[in-house]
């Protein structure tokens, strides 16, 4: 994948504009046939998916096993929430807020956090985590523990409107294109390769000369940035947000769909959160009692294919 | 009367505090010994509490109760640690943090399963009534046996880990596990017994802490995060820093629920103090970790040298 090029490169970039065309051609197949339900949940795992790659940035190629990232999703989506409230609907304001928001809160958490590291970094990066949750429950004229409903979808212009889900799924699908296609230019451009290199051996790295805090912190907030407009997309997919956005299970299931996926690989966010969710929901169809079935298959998966689906399919992990 | 709702909250604090400690306990031997992250822990202490209130049905006594759940969460416990965690210790903390949320997952589900979501599990009749304690408070007597059962139970966890040969053996595991290896030490064996061990504290505090707080599906997610907090701020295997971090964290918290919004309300607005109060108040303990960790990046009292 991205650490060096495999002999299957090519193929890999064929495969990938074939799912692309693939998703840009569902709507067109899915709307005839009036299968809206599919229409807003493929646009839920591709907005899950571009919150999980946001956080592979971080823990796969930054090697920060943060256990914070719901923080950031949750930082994003009340932004818009917030804003929306406020009588402020464009998401030309609120999006880029949100991304600026989440993105400069996760400066200034992963300042602190980055001078630990190890089990002490997963602990402190949960423990603000849970600071912002008590913010979000505690903010009382916002909804408190109940939640806030969103009047509407943000409004973009163009003569776009979001509440048709067709079209936001048209632009979901654009915004996680076009996250995948950055994240695999940054990676192959200096700023990846220094930030890898330093995941496999800070020490050296350093003694090289190179600022390793500060690559990191710039990782760790970019990682939160786009967390931020997964978030932004999420309030505006589910037209409500509440504080369970920013509880710890949810920063433990982002993590679960990027181990899921392949930590550290291109396209592992997105695997993870297309087979979790695909597993819940189907799952779901046969019993209410999903949780049990999602665990067993999670802890096959874990047991029996320690590298991800993604590695199940790479075969080789270069490095 | 300012004194009296203090010296109340202050035990009210200790015996929150004590019951964390239980549940630390366990979770810093096998963090320390097995370098192992088992977000499982809380789902022990689930099960504690619901085996607890099915005995206690069932027998119609609460204490034998307490101990046929704690005998039971043991067992699976031990069978947990023999079946599945111990593919894990060599695995990085990833794969152990999905592993245990899968756990997690699976042991909810089967509970719901087999009790539904929620039991009742009531304080022994006994122990109902309030005792005076001081002229101006009547505390509950229940709480009191709460923290008699926690400080007996952290004596006798310090003399088993300080003053046995498995105890020594423990340490011997926390401070350098390849050379207790190398020294001969079964550690397949130990593992196992630290980890039913872990689980029988898990089962006493689910079981008394049930009465007070409620025996339901998902109660060991939110306390588990709490004893993260706890054997970080004490340090990594370290049992008396899990005692001092579980008694901080417990007295911090229900202090800060108590006094901090009325500590507010002298500073600020009326209305902007009693929506600031009861987040600042949860925040406290996780500031307090952050700002240990700060200064103390091992924790208070660190196991490795």
């Amino acid at each position: 994948m991205t650490r060096s090029e495999p002999p299957s490169t090519t193929m890999q970039r064929w495969i990938a504009l074939a799912v692309l065309a693939a998703a840009i051609a569902f709507p067109l197949v899915a709307r005839p046939l009036e299968w809206d339900f599919y229409i807003g949940f493929a646009s839920r795992i591709m907005i899950y998916a571009l919150a999980a790659t946001s956080l592979n940035l971080v823990l796969g190629y930054g090697g920060m096993v943060s256990f914070g990232h719901a923080a950031f999703v949750g930082a994003g989506a009340y932004t818009v929430a917030i804003l929306m409230a406020e009588g402020v609907a464009s998401a030309w304001i609120a999006w880029p807020l949100a991304v600026l928001l989440a993105g400069a809160l996760a400066a200034a958490i992963g300042a602190v956090c980055l001078r630990t590291r190890g089990v002490y970094f997963i602990m402190i990066t949960l423990a603000f985590a849970q600071m912002i949750y008590y913010v979000a429950v505690g903010m009382r004229a916002y909804g408190g523990e109940e939640g806030l409903n969103l009047a509407t979808r943000s409004a973009v212009g163009f003569g776009l409107d979001l509440k048709n889900d067709v079209t936001f799924y048209y632009v979901v699908l654009t915004i996680l294109a076009a996250a995948l296609f950055a994240l695999r230019r940054a990676m192959g451009a200096r700023f990846g390769r220094v930030v890898v290199a330093i995941r496999e051996n800070e020490t050296r790295m350093e003694a090289i000369g190179f600022p390793t805090y500060r690559y990191k912190l710039v990782c760790f907030a970019l990682g939160g940035a786009v967390a931020g407009l997964a978030g932004a997309l999420l309030a505006n997919h589910n037209s409500y947000v509440n504080p369970n956005l920013l509880y710890w299970p949810q920063s433990g299931s982002l993590m679960i769909m990027v181990i899921l996926g392949g930590v550290g690989y291109l396209y592992g966010g997105l695997f993870g959160a297309v087979a979790l969710l695909v597993l819940e929901e189907l799952i779901s169809g046969y019993t209410i009692h999903w949780q049990l079935g999602v665990g067993a298959v999670l802890l096959a998966i874990v047991l029996f294919a320690p590298q991800g689906l993604a590695g199940l399919l790479a075969r080789h992990r270069d490095g | 009367m300012s004194g009296i709702l203090l010296l109340e909250q202050s035990l009210n604090g200790l015996q929150f505090g004590l019951m964390l400690f239980l549940l630390a306990a366990g979770l810093t031997l096998v963090f320390g010994i097995m370098d192992m992250i088992n977000l499982a822990h809380g789902s022990l202490y689930m099960v504690g509490a619901f085996l607890a209130a099915t005995f206690a049905e069932l027998t119609g006594s609460f204490w034998l109760a307490v101990g046929l759940s704690l005998v039971g969460t043991a067992l699976i416990g031990m069978a947990l640690e023999m079946s599945v965690l111990r593919r894990l210790y060599a695995r990085d903390h990833l794969s152990q943090v999905l592993a245990t949320f899968a756990i997690i997952l699976i042991a909810n589900e089967l509970v719901r399963i087999v009790w539904g979501p929620q039991v009742p599990l009531s304080t022994p009749p006994a122990l109902a009534g309030p005792v005076q304690i001081v002229p101006g408070l009547d505390y509950s007597s229940y709480r009191l046996v709460i923290i008699a059962v926690g400080f007996a139970v952290a004596a006798f966890l310090y003399l088993a880990v300080a003053r046995t040969r498995a105890g020594m053996l423990v340490r011997a595991g926390a401070s350098n596990r390849e050379m207790a290896i190398a020294m001969g030490v079964n550690i397949k064996r130990l593992f196992t017994i630290v980890f039913g061990f872990g689980a029988a504290l898990c089962a006493i505090a689910g079981a008394m802490l049930g009465p007070i707080l409620a025996v339901q599906v998902g109660m060991g997610e939110s306390i588990l995060i709490l004893a993260f907090v706890v054997i970080v701020i004490g340090g990594i295997g370290s049992i008396r820093g899990a005692l001092v971090g579980a008694i901080l964290v417990g007295v911090v918290d229900t202090m800060g629920r108590a006094f901090l919004p009325a500590l507010l309300r002298e500073f600020l607005r009326a209305d902007l103090a009693s929506a600031l109060g009861p987040a600042l108040a949860s925040i406290l303990i996780y500031v307090l970790m952050a700002a240990i960790l700060f200064w103390k990046p091992q924790g208070l009292f660190p196991a490795r040298g």
